[in-house]
């Protein structure tokens, strides 16, 4: 038989459990909540492009960049939004950010892929 | 830049502990002036020649310019103890044929300098497209040590990997090499990429380099000389100075002063403006480390 004292602290292990599992939960929800509201831009990468070059994005709205590279690997670096990835041939990367502040900011190919590899950039327009 | 200008430069960067003296005036570093610092020794930093760059409203003597570069050091007076290419001999190409073709041509213009102990590192133009294939079979080993006259020399690879990482390996061996120096030797670095967050929008920076700085950090005397932003540059981490060199085929702008990083024209009132060479000299002790620039020809 369990003493007094084993039962009071199963009931707050029990209690610990019910919270923890309802924060996992909520948690859950509030994740599928945020990527519901996330919007998704596709990009393709090659030598010696970023298509698309010009990207319009909100401030504080979140987006995921689902970047494919089209021939060898490629970089996608914005210093600016504290974002990088590496970008390679048969898969899709998906670089989440959530823009900070406004402004014009450019990423770039941060893997040297080629002899046009320097010229291979592209701007992100951050606006309210 | 005037005599002033550049002793308040000296100023600045001494009162960080970089003691470095940088003049921008041609010919001011004469056998005369290195006798009254009384260095020890001195060598010449040159640095990306991108031999095979063609465009002429960039470079119309994109062919000349190297052998000009080298005539002049040997006109310099009195011999550099030696001399170093901190990476972009070449410029890149796909083609692993005419790769080869550039840096051969590049090393038989090399060949011209009187001095014949001659240091190459690769560039990311020279490197990254074959992880430093082409460039070891006809230089060597893409990292090294040296000692010369009390001095360490760490020459860092910072572009076989076209991620621009020195990689865990790399810093292994440099950790290793290190371990075996007393902290107050002095270190000289040499490397293409800057080894700090000097502009990464411009890919001006390596991925890893803070690593080596950590590395670094607890030696009294670090000197780091490097190349691939074709302007001189001074900067310091901690205690640490950071020393860029000019270009000779093209000039690039500052850093983050225009939205593209792209090179600068060429101005035929003003030819080979943007481009040079550089001298430093060591103190005995090589504590001290001075560094002039030199034009390509003089104006």
């Amino acid at each position: 038989m369990l003493s007094k004292n084993s039962k009071h602290g199963l009931l707050i292990a029990a209690a610990v459990c019910v919270a923890g599992m309802g924060a996992y939960t909520a948690s859950l929800f509030a994740d599928r909540a945020q990527h519901a509201q996330e919007r998704v831009i596709k990009m393709s990468v090659k030598r010696f492009e970023y298509s698309p070059r010009d990207v319009m994005l909100k401030k504080g709205v979140p987006v995921v960049l689902e970047i494919t590279s089209l021939d060898v690997p490629h970089g996608f670096n914005l210093p600016d939004l504290k974002v990088r990835a590496d970008i390679l041939p048969g898969q899709v990367t998906r670089v989440r950010l959530v823009p900070d502040r406004t402004g014009t900011f450019t990423f770039r190919c941060d893997v040297f892929c080629g002899t046009g590899h320097e010229e291979l950039d592209g701007l992100v327009t951050v606006t309210e | 830049m005037t005599t002033s200008h550049a002793r308040r430069n000296f100023v600045k960067l001494a009162g960080l502990g970089g003691v470095v003296f940088a003049s921008g005036l041609p010919g001011w570093a004469t056998a005369a002036r290195r006798d009254a610092i009384a260095q020890d020794f001195y060598f010449v930093q040159l640095s990306d020649t991108h031999l095979g760059f063609n465009d002429p409203a960039i470079n119309p003597d994109a062919e000349g310019t190297l052998s000009k570069a080298v005539a002049a050091v040997n006109a310099l007076p009195g011999m550099p103890d030696f001399v170093v290419f901190t990476g972009d001999l070449t410029h890149s190409t796909d083609d692993p044929v005419e790769r080869r073709k550039r840096l051969t041509h590049f090393r038989d213009i090399a060949a011209g300098l009187k001095v014949k102990d001659v240091k190459f590192m690769p560039g990311e133009h020279d490197a990254s497209l074959d992880r430093g294939k082409a460039f070891s079979e006809l230089f060597g080993p893409t990292h090294y040590t040296f000692d010369h006259k009390g001095l360490h020399f760490i020459a860092l690879d910072n572009v076989s990997d076209p991620a621009a990482t020195i990689g865990d390996d790399q810093l292994q061996w440099l950790a290793a090499d290190l371990s075996k120096l007393d902290k107050r030797q002095p270190v000289v670095v040499l490397t293409h990429r800057p080894l700090f967050d000097l502009y990464p929008q411009w890919d001006w920076a390596t991925r890893d380099g803070q690593k080596a700085l950590d590395l670094l950090s607890p030696f009294e005397y670090v000197t780091v000389f490097y190349g691939h932003i074709h302007q001189e540059h001074h900067h310091m981490t901690g205690r640490i100075a950071h020393h860029s060199a000019k270009s000779l085929m093209f000039p690039l702008p500052p850093p983050g002063s225009m939205p593209k990083r792209r090179p600068l024209a060429w101005d035929a009132n003003a030819p080979y403006r943007g481009l040079g060479f550089r001298e430093i000299d060591v103190d005995q002790k090589g504590h001290h480390v001075t560094v002039a620039e030199y034009p390509v020809v003089k104006g």
